[in-house]
């Protein structure tokens, strides 16, 4: 028996067209627009202006706070202005936008594909790179890295969870990644418990990527401490908590943080920008993105630099699909539909998600009929019903006695509803408005 | 038992289990009994009593038992009675009130299809602030009206509606109490509580676009862009210009409308004015003597006729 | 290019939908439908036509003049309501009555409430009971059982099983002489050869529409499985005590509305609880209530008495029933 989380979950047609499509690098585009809010917490603060001239590797806004992360120039050339940009967020925000010329690097940037496996930073050496690189969350979340790894005093963790379970259907980017980076994943992997000082690693998989596995256990054996445990496929199962519960069978307390439990859990494509930051010295300035779609002639697998406008790997997929209905930066679950197909790449795009016109339209929405299948699903146990129903009537104190903020917005009850109500949307709204309200209480 | 018993017997035991449940009541009430100030009935009793929260408190009798502890009333305003009621409580309490300005509600938007292009689509609940949650709207104008109706949900007094042709919430002002409802419902800040002014009439910038003039003006025909002449026009400071949007402070407007003229994309709305004199004349500056109850308002330079918010109740 | 959709996600979704699940469960009824034609003949036809029309019909016009919603025909809940209230009437009932049924059925029992998913009680069986209490007689003269008797309407009446047990305990005798004394074996009851309700006579058809529902996922095991496993200990356990003055488990399961109502009645969605944890408790309250009222109430059956009593419970069973939340245990310890 596959292990896997025990409560709820769906299991979405996968859709994973662009599986063997192996990765290409995307041209250069002639410009770049690197919004400064890009991972959670503070934006960055720029510290370039326009007309300064940057390489690619240059530094162009500074984290602002301890939760946020330094955000880097993907390209060599002049920067044109700083400005509100409208990016997959919905709204204009500030981005600093860089006409591109040449493809000049920093100095100190490793640019040799050699793999480094030298173990021998402190872990103090380890953190700050992973800092200064502005390191942060690939999965999706974007939360920066350093500050995940910072354990606070009274805690200590004994497992580092390497997220390469890639739950979401359609994208396959992590999975080109371990077919390809593999060595790359596993010496980020040592880094990061170097780093936390942890001597056991655990690689989540799920099982629809067999070669991946096959591949990842055999170099495994180079390494120490680090095991490959293949899971079931089923969704939520890249959630923090799912992943958790299903590898090391823990249950992450409501309200709690994996390091309750003993845990770190970082995406494989965050192993990877470790150890690139580490071993060669590259902030996160580009990133593995999958552009797929039913209609897309090509589905294909892009290394991007950050900031390219998101029409350019439409572009390298085919083309923006005649029927198009809706484009979603994410996965299909739980990435965020664009306002406009101009808008830039950002540290969390793991995908670019063609739809057309039919698959873009929600179903009739009916009265709900009480199945309950909501429920069944809730991988956090909630009932999302009522919780909308809650939300709807703008009771916010008794939602918040109802958990909502342990929802991890997943989407499995929307997916299931067969009323086709849409349960999450209200939800969302009433967890941002709880949380606005627990931090307004705290302040 | 004949059958006379039967019947007596059981009136005898109802009887008494009443008078024994009665005097349990009594004694119950007698201790539990909470001794509170006759003149919160009285003052919920002159209130309008619908419970709308403009007030602040929860409800009318919230609002009335906060009342009667004072004996000045000027913190408190019932929206919805105004100052009459607001005299007619301080009246029956001995207190002491001021008068203050009766308001309004405006909706600071005219972005009506016409204006402001749609290009995008929404799918999903009919639910301001969901939408606001997903992205800066249908239009390119990210400050907007969503025109998803949330105020109207809201609004308790029926005093506010969406025009179907412009997609815009409309205000009703005989209505509309200036309870608040709506505000607190519009994620974006849209609709505003100003004076009535003199004759209901009033000025005011329709429009809380934030953009940069030229991207303002692409996504919406009839936006501020923040271009400051009416600010340099107004006589009487009463307009600033921040964040490119400019905003009239309705305690120094003395409605002279020289900015309602000087906008470029007559994003300045006058209501409840008399038509103005053919454009050959000298703008007269002073007020039509004559007051014209249908008067309608009209956007100065008047080259858009119908398309406007906040036309008067029929 | 074409206007681009945006909407919150997910941005996928199952295949699943309202009216499939309500045509899901108009297919798993048409084992047992065929059924009672073979043996009611062309009454059953007549009297499921009646009932399906006037259901659809007075939801139409409630929809249409006094909730002024939109039209809700398509979901198909109406056609299954009317369905589901002419299996649990004779087939040989005057049409009159199948329509004052159904109107109460959809006017009383679901409209009122606001319509699809907001009745608390099974608008099919507030239709059947209604009818019951109002029309004794001609609900609970069952036909004969005859085999593809297409000629016309047999005046000859017969009592169902339950009420015959019933009758026979009454007047003291032991139930394995009025089991032996019975016209029908407990096979012919599995098949459907016995007295009864149109629907409800076939434990087979009844039991392969379940399994159907089930491989589609339209009901889980939970319901059914409790309310048949109760019904069994139950009667099981006083079978045991005294032989002689109690049927035992098999006669209770295969007679009367049990089948049809555990099946298909007890697993309405709207009107059973919400929690896995909460359908036990549920359906061990049918199974019980259902088998007291058989052996000590007034009817012979008590299963449509029994799920409309537990429908009152469900709001309380959703409320202290909840599913177990991620990570809280943890927290208590």
């Amino acid at each position: 028996m596959l292990k896997t989380f025990p409560k709820g979950g769906v299991h979405p047609a996968e859709n994973k067209m662009a599986a063997t499509a192996e990765i290409q690098s995307l041209p250069l585009p002639k410009q770049v627009v690197i919004p400064l809010a890009q991972h959670i917490g503070a934006p960055a603060q720029a510290v370039v202006k326009r007309g300064d001239v940057v390489k690619t590797g240059t530094l162009i806004a500074k984290a602002g706070g301890f939760v946020s992360a330094n955000i880097h120039s993907s390209v060599s050339g002049k920067v044109k202005k700083i400005d509100n940009v409208l990016d997959s967020s919905g709204y204009k925000k500030p981005s600093v936008i860089i006409d591109v010329d040449g493809d000049e690097w920093e100095e100190n940037i490793d640019r040799d594909p050699a793999v480094i496996k030298d173990l021998s930073k402190t872990p103090e050496e380890i953190k700050q790179k992973i800092m200064d690189g502005g390191i942060v969350g690939l999965g999706g979340a974007t939360f920066p890295t350093h500050v995940k790894l910072s354990v606070p005093e009274g805690k200590t963790i004994d497992h580092i969870v390497i997220n390469a379970v890639e739950c979401e259907p359609y994208l396959t980017a992590d999975h080109r990644v371990m077919l390809e980076k593999a060595h790359e994943i596993m010496i980020g992997t040592s880094l990061i418990m170097k780093a936390t000082a942890v001597n056991k690693a655990i690689i989540g998989i799920e099982n629809n990527k067999p070669d991946a596995i096959e591949l990842l256990s055999k170099i495994a054996k180079e390494y120490q401490g680090i095991e490959i445990v293949a899971l079931k496929v089923q969704y939520p199962q890249g959630g923090e908590k799912q992943l958790i519960k299903a590898v090391l069978d823990r249950e992450v307390p409501s309200g709690g943080l994996p390091l309750d439990v003993g845990c770190v859990v970082q995406n494989v494509g965050t192993a990877i920008a470790v150890y690139e930051a580490v071993q060669k010295n590259k902030p996160l300035i580009e990133r593995v993105v999958t552009v797929t779609g039913k209609s897309v002639k090509k589905p294909i697998n892009l290394m991007v630099r950050i900031g390219t406008s998101a029409n350019e790997l439409i572009e390298a997929a085919g083309g923006l699909p005649e029927d198009t209905g809706k484009v979603v930066n994410g996965g299909p679950m739980m990435g965020k539909a664009v306002s406009d197909t101009d808008v830039p790449v950002t540290k969390g795009t793991s995908g670019i998600l063609i739809f057309n016109q039919k698959e873009s339209k929600r179903t009739k929405v009916y009265n709900c009929i009480r199945c309950a299948r909501c429920t069944f699903v809730c991988p956090q146990g909630l009932e999302a019903f009522n919780l909308k129903n809650i939300a709807e009537s703008n009771d916010w104190e008794k939602l918040e006695n109802e958990h909502v903020m342990d929802c991890i917005e997943c989407g499995s009850c929307s997916y299931t509803c067969p009323a086709g109500v849409p349960l999450l949307d209200y939800i969302r709204l009433g967890k941002s408005t709880v949380s606005q309200i627990i931090r307004s209480r705290k302040n | 038992m004949d059958d006379l018993t039967i019947v007596l017997l059981t009136l005898a035991t109802l009887s008494g289990l009443g008078i024994i449940l009665a005097l349990i009541l009594y004694f119950v009430a007698q201790k539990f009994n909470v001794v509170e100030d006759p003149r919160i009935d009285e003052v919920e009793e002159l209130l309008p009593g619908a419970n709308c929260g403009g007030c602040g408190y929860p409800g009318c009798r919230g609002f009335a038992e906060a009342c009667v502890t004072t004996d000045n009333l000027d913190a408190f305003y019932c929206p919805v009675g105004g100052n009459d009621l607001m005299k007619t409580v301080a009246n029956a309490l001995g207190a002491e009130v001021s008068e203050k300005d009766p308001q309004v509600a405006v909706v600071k938007c005219q972005g009506s299809p016409e204006h402001r292009k749609e290009i995008r689509e929404y799918d999903g609940p009919q639910s301001c602030a969901i939408a606001h949650s997903l992205f800066g709207g249908t239009t390119n104008c990210a400050n907007g009206c969503l025109g998803l109706g949330e105020c109207v949900e809201v609004c308790t007094f029926d005093a506010i509606h969406m025009n179907p042709e412009t997609n815009l919430p409309e205000v009703v002002e005989d209505a509309c109490t200036a309870c608040g409802a709506c505000i607190d419902a519009c994620p974006r800040d849209i609709i505003e509580l100003r004076n009535v002014g003199k004759k209901s009439r009033r000025i005011y910038v329709s429009c809380i676009n934030t953009d940069k003039g030229a991207p303002a003006k692409k996504a919406c025909d009839v936006a501020c862009i923040g271009c400051g002449k009416c600010v340099k026009i107004c006589p009487f400071d009463a307009i600033t210009l921040e964040n490119n949007l400019a905003y009239i402070d309705y305690e120094k407007c003395k409605l002279c409308r020289k900015c309602v003229t000087e906008c470029p994309t007559n994003a300045i709305v006058e209501l409840n004015f008399p038509p103005r004199k053919p454009k050959a004349e000298k703008p007269a500056e002073k007020k039509a003597p004559k007051t014209e109850d249908n008067a309608k308002k009209v956007i100065a330079a008047d080259k858009t006729e119908e398309s406007k918010p906040n036309t008067n109740q029929e | 290019m074409n206007k681009l959709n945006v909407s919150l996600s997910p941005h996928v979704k199952n295949k699943d939908s309202v009216p499939k699940i309500m045509y899901g469960v108009i297919i798993a009824l048409i084992p047992a439908l065929l059924v009672s034609v073979y043996f009611f003949g062309l009454d059953a036809l007549r009297v499921q036509a009646i009932a399906i029309v006037s259901c659809i019909l007075f939801e139409w016009l409630i929809q249409k003049f006094l909730i002024k919603g939109q039209n809700t025909i398509p979901d198909g809940s109406a056609a299954l309501t009317g369905m589901l209230l002419a299996f649990n009437v004779p087939a040989n009932l005057p049409w009159w009555i199948m329509v004052i049924g159904a109107l109460v059925a959809i006017g009383v029992g679901k409209m009122s409430f606001g319509g699809l998913g907001k009745n608390p009680f099974n608008p099919a069986l507030v239709g059947r009971v209604f009818m019951l209490i109002s029309f004794p007689v001609q609900m609970t003269s069952w036909p004969k059982v005859s085999v593809l008797n297409f000629t016309g309407i047999d005046a000859a009446t017969g009592a169902t099983p339950l009420a015959i047990m019933k009758e026979g305990l009454a007047n003291g005798e032991k139930v394995s002489d009025i089991m032996n004394s019975m016209p029908t074996s407990l096979v012919d009851m599995m098949t459907g050869q016995m007295g009864g309700s149109l629907g409800e006579i076939s434990a087979i058809a009844l039991l392969i529409g379940g399994i159907y529902m089930l491989w589609k996922k339209i009901i889980t095991i939970h319901i059914p499985l409790s309310i048949f496993a109760s019904i069994v200990l139950f009667t099981g356990i006083m079978n045991l005590i005294n032989p002689g003055a109690y049927a035992g488990p098999a006669f209770h399961l295969l007679t009367g509305g049990v089948m049809l109502g555990a099946i298909f009645m007890a697993t309405d969605m709207v009107t059973s609880p919400m929690s896995k944890k909460g359908m036990w408790i549920y359906g061990i309250g049918i199974g019980v209530i259902t088998v007291a009222i058989r052996v000590w109430g007034a009817y012979p059956e008590g299963i449509s008495f029994a799920i409309l009593i537990m429908n009152g419970f469900v709001p309380l069973i959703n409320n202290s029933m909840k599913p177990k939340l991620f990570g809280v245990v943890k927290e208590k310890k």
